[in-house]
């Protein structure tokens, strides 16, 4: 009794445990959004011309977009001019090595749980921490380095490597592609690049973590990651934000291409803080992620547990071009509180004998609402293409909802698409069977959860998996009963 | 070990245990027979603290402490155990994880330390020899995809796991075959001790073939009618419930 209690009490104490600020000074641009702001942007990072008129242009097209209406959500009003799109951590824009990093921000991801001393540091992760608008430090760097592997800073990549971020930047997520694309092509502040060369199996699991800190900005990270022929890479993003009255943007982009038998294995564990009970703060996490398989026989896989973010909005996607070429998209989201998602995904198979798997699974809770939303298209030339979507949904209580929309475009007709889906309560039932195996109600949910979610656990790495199992326990703490 | 005295308890103001009495003692094996709704399956809900059931009146008291003051996982970690008559299928959650949990669980309350992987898997290959388990449904997502048989073996498997004192077998001879029925039979005998107690709820003479009782009562409407020992199955098989009613 006085056991379960303690756990209760300390479970409860965590509900959202990174809700801290760290107090530095910053370097804040005050909001509004022009061109001045981008020139200043642009010039801060000592951009090369090319992508100052690349940025200027996307900002023309964000101006011409609307915004979309079809999200199964009321779309909240934001004045794009009251956000900031610079906050750095004062005085140094470069780091050259940690010991010129404050150590105020070595601390802050320290408290994450993201060590970036390299003693320290988890052994077979190389890290990239993103605060706010720029990216802090990155491990292994050398390490990497002597295998050919780029893994940086997209603002170091920007000034190291122009060539490869030219050819392939906005190529899989065009400009115009939605207005927060557009957005995010002008204002773009950092995120990583990833360069696997040919023949390459990146002996470690690369991760950036991103850290929104400052007040009234908006986070605009853009990751690059591009894996020539026969290469691989496990690459996986994390995130977590201070709690705050205001809801504040978070606008990404990630674009991957994967050549001739290439694999990218992209996981995310978003913990974006979600708001209070009422709905009050919480960030909008609205993301536009797009792999091409642009070789045959390469494979882009995708993987998210999302419990955070006041709204999640994104579907992370594969282009399915090169023949024989395979995508997935395994993802657990959890929405309680006042929390939305609308995510899923869209696989578009172009090249023939293309293969996708899909598997959603929705977990809502208090008046949370989760949405599964996902395209297929099988074009014309894709014969024998084959899709499968499995989309399960559990809900925890009576004031949630889960929906789905599956969505089938097929002009080949020796495609194959299949779809499952189920909705399930967590039954008092297996509650009670727990129970009276001696396991309190809490404990019981947490199994019942993630349980539920195993096949997209398992799709983490080792690391990360244990990580996202009780962060999935702890976003449902007092969700039952 | 336990004490049932003038038991009432319903389900959403329908009154259905009306002043039951029960007394357990060690060692001992009571099987408890009764037409159908008269509050037998309700009883063991009651027990093992199902929650919907309210208990208006009445006190039930296991080896001193009142059981009904506690919550269901506290029952169960003073030794009370069910065997469900529906088993329930929870995907994803293994066998051998769900159990570990409820052991460790269980001995946290009893301040215990937490058994190491190597103390545990010992224990249940030989308690699955025990009960005659297959290793095989070890592994697999708790009773998911199990049939009617596997789900009730595997309740007595637990119920080898746990060692608990007081059992309540509900209807476990209900949807076994004649094979599954001696297996879950031997299992049940074999771990019959002089420390713990058996309370089996059953619609048939059958099972009391095999798990031999000490005593059997007769339940109806709410109330224990009839108690004696085990010929009295044998009679009741004979005869049915009808005479008793009057």
């Amino acid at each position: 009794m006085e056991n379960s209690t303690e756990y209760l009490e300390e479970l409860a104490s965590k509900e959202y445990e990174h809700g801290f600020v760290t107090d530095i000074e910053m370097d804040i641009l005050p909001p509004g959004l022009n061109e001045d702001t981008i020139r200043f942007l642009s010039d801060k990072k000592n951009e090369p011309v090319w992508l100052l008129e690349w940025r200027l242009k996307a900002l023309e097209t964000f101006r011409k977009m609307e915004m979309p209406d079809w999200q199964y959500f009321e779309m909240p009003e934001i004045d794009f001019q009251a956000i900031s799109y610079y906050a750095a951590p004062k005085n140094k824009v470069k780091y050259n090595s940690l010991d010129e990093v404050d150590p105020e921000l070595l601390k802050t991801f320290e408290k994450l749980g993201i060590p970036l001393n390299e003693q320290k540091a988890l052994a077979g992760v190389a890290v990239d921490a993103v605060f706010d608008s720029i990216s802090v430090a990155t491990t292994f760097k050398e390490e990497l380095n002597k295998l050919g592997v780029i893994f940086c800073s997209i603002s170091e990549a920007i000034q190291d490597h122009p060539e490869l971020v030219r050819k392939y930047l906005g190529s899989v997520v065009p400009v115009s592609d939605n207005i927060f694309a557009a957005l995010n092509s002008a204002v773009f502040s950092d995120g990583s690049f990833v360069y696997i060369p040919k023949g390459v199996r990146c002996p470690m699991e690369l991760s950036t973590y991103f850290r929104i800190n400052a007040q009234n900005t908006g986070q605009f990270e853009r990751t690059l990651i591009v894996c020539e022929d026969d290469a691989y890479v496990s690459y996986l993003e994390g995130c977590t934000a201070p709690m705050r009255d205001e809801n504040q943007l978070h606008a990404a982009i990630v674009e991957i291409v994967a050549m001739d038998n290439a694999e990218v294995k992209y996981s995310t564990v978003q913990n974006w803080y979600p708001g209070d009970e009422n709905g009050k703060g919480g960030i909008f996490n609205f993301v536009t992620k797009r792999g091409i398989c642009k070789g045959k026989n390469s494979v882009i896989s995708w993987t998210q547990v999302e419990t955070g973010s006041a709204i999640t909005w994104k579907y992370p996607s594969v282009i399915l071009q090169g023949d024989h070429s395979y995508g997935e998209f395994y993802s657990v989201a959890v929405t309680k509180g006042k929390q939305i998602a609308d995510t899923g995904t869209k696989m578009m198979h172009i090249g023939k004998n293309t293969r996708s798997r899909i598997i959603s699974k929705g977990i809502s809770a208090g008046n949370g609402q989760n949405t599964y939303r996902g395209l297929v298209t099988m074009g014309k030339n894709a014969d024998n293409a084959r899709n499968f979507t499995q989309c399960d949904s559990m809900l925890i209580g009576d004031r949630c909802g889960a929906h789905t929309f599956p969505y089938i475009e097929s002009k080949n007709n020796t495609a194959t698409l299949e779809h499952e889906a189920t909705t399930s309560k967590i039954g008092e039932d297996q509650i009670f069977y727990l129970n009276a195996r001696g396991i309190d109600t809490e404990k019981a949910v947490e199994m019942i959860v993630n349980g539920f979610a195993k096949e997209v656990l398992n799709k983490l790495p080792m690391e990360f998996a244990v990580e996202a199992q009780k962060l999935l326990a702890i976003s449902l703490e007092g969700s039952v009963g | 070990m336990l004490s049932i005295k003038n038991l009432h308890a319903g389900v959403e103001e329908k009154e259905i245990l009306k002043g039951l009495n029960l007394e357990v003692k060690a060692g001992e094996v009571h099987a408890i027979m009764g037409p159908n709704g008269a509050g037998k399956s309700s009883l063991a809900s009651v027990l093992s603290g199902r929650p919907n059931y309210e208990v208006t009146a009445g006190e039930v008291i296991l080896d001193g402490k009142d059981l009904l003051e506690l919550s269901p996982e506290d029952r169960a970690r003073e030794g009370v155990f069910l065997a469900f008559q529906y088993p329930v299928e929870i995907p994803g959650v293994s066998n051998v994880n769900f159990l570990k949990t409820a052991m460790n669980e269980i001995r946290e309350y009893r301040g215990q330390e937490p058994l190491t992987a190597k103390e545990f898997m010992r224990l249940s290959r030989e308690k699955q020899e025990l009960v005659e388990f297959d290793a095989k449904l070890v592994n697999r997502s708790l009773n998911e995809g199990f049939s009617g048989g596997e789900k009730k073996r595997n309740e007595i498997f637990q119920l080898a796991m746990l060692e608990p004192k007081l059992i309540i077998l509900d209807e476990t001879d209900s949807g076994l075959d004649i094979d599954a029925l001696r297996i879950v039979s031997r299992g049940v005998n074999n771990l019959r001790n002089e420390g713990n107690a058996f309370i089996i709820i059953t619609h048939y003479q059958r099972l009391l073939d095999y798990i031999v009782p000490d005593y059997v009562h007769v339940l109806a409407d709410g109330k224990i009618v009839k108690s004696g020992d085990k010929t009295l199955a044998l009679e009741l098989e004979e005869k049915g419930y009808d005479w008793l009613k009057s």
